[in-house]
């Protein structure tokens, strides 16, 4: 049987938009495909060696509840519906919910960034850096993890080209 | 039933039972016998396509209060 095969374009860069190129790409790896990510504009940081920047925010983001990961049952249930305009004068609402965000996230047994990436890593998950949106942005290579190369629209054809499934997250 | 090796993947969540598994198979020499036992409801539709798209042959699926018992033979 020939070699499935995977390529995923990553575009997001917060916690939350994190999850599913991660845990696509590990799973797609651990069912044998060959897997490529081509990481461009936001997605970039996603390859960053230092990932404890990346933040997730309510503001602005309807479709995320906001819930408390302690306390009893009934308790974490509520969704603290806040209005934009408070959660924008609130100073570190953004870090607040993150941390929520993450503690929630521990809570449940998902798997963390870092953690994901890792597994993708060792399962030989190909990483391709935008080229163009690394100069755009400013970026200094040495951010970025080590072993990825960088490239642009063609090179992320090149592999696309011959997938099984294509997916822009 | 016997079994070569197990795997305890009780409290992680989609995709870490997954991940595992494969992990833990990769140990194993073909025909071995891996016991997973997990608490995520996802990870029993999950093994069954895992399975069916590796090879690897789900032998059994138990559920016991909340956790679920699989039994896989590496392909």
């Amino acid at each position: 049987m020939e070699t499935k095969k995977m390529a995923i374009i990553a575009t997001k860069g917060t916690l939350d938009w994190a999850y599913p190129p991660f845990i696509l790409a590990s799973t797609a790896a651990a069912l044998g495909y060959e897997v490529q990510m081509f990481f461009t504009f936001y997605g970039l940081q996603l390859l960053k060696k230092d990932l404890s920047g990346l933040k997730v925010s309510p503001l602005g983001n309807p479709g995320m509840p906001m819930k408390m990961p302690f306390g009893p049952r009934w308790f974490k249930g509520i969704n603290w519906n806040i209005p934009n305009a408070l959660q924008s004068l609130v100073p570190g609402y953004e870090n607040l919910a993150t941390s929520l965000m993450k503690q929630t996230i521990a809570n449940n047994g998902v798997a963390s960034i870092p953690e994901l990436r890792e597994l993708c890593v060792e399962a030989d998950v190909k990483m391709i850096g935008c080229q163009m949106t690394v100069e755009l942005f400013g970026f200094d290579q040495r951010e970025f993890m080590d072993g990825i190369e960088y490239g642009g629209a063609a090179t992320f054809f090149e592999f696309a080209g011959e997938t099984d499934i294509c997916l822009f997250i | 039933m016997n079994f070569d090796k197990e795997l305890d993947a009780r409290g992680l969540n989609c995709p870490l039972p997954i991940l595992r598994t494969k992990k833990s198979l990769g140990e194993l020499e073909s025909g071995q016998i891996l016991k997973v036992s997990s608490t995520d409801p996802g990870s029993v539709k999950d093994m069954q396509a895992f399975a069916k798209q590796t090879g690897n042959e789900l032998l059994s699926t138990a559920e016991n209060g909340g956790q679920f018992i699989f039994l896989m033979r590496k392909h």
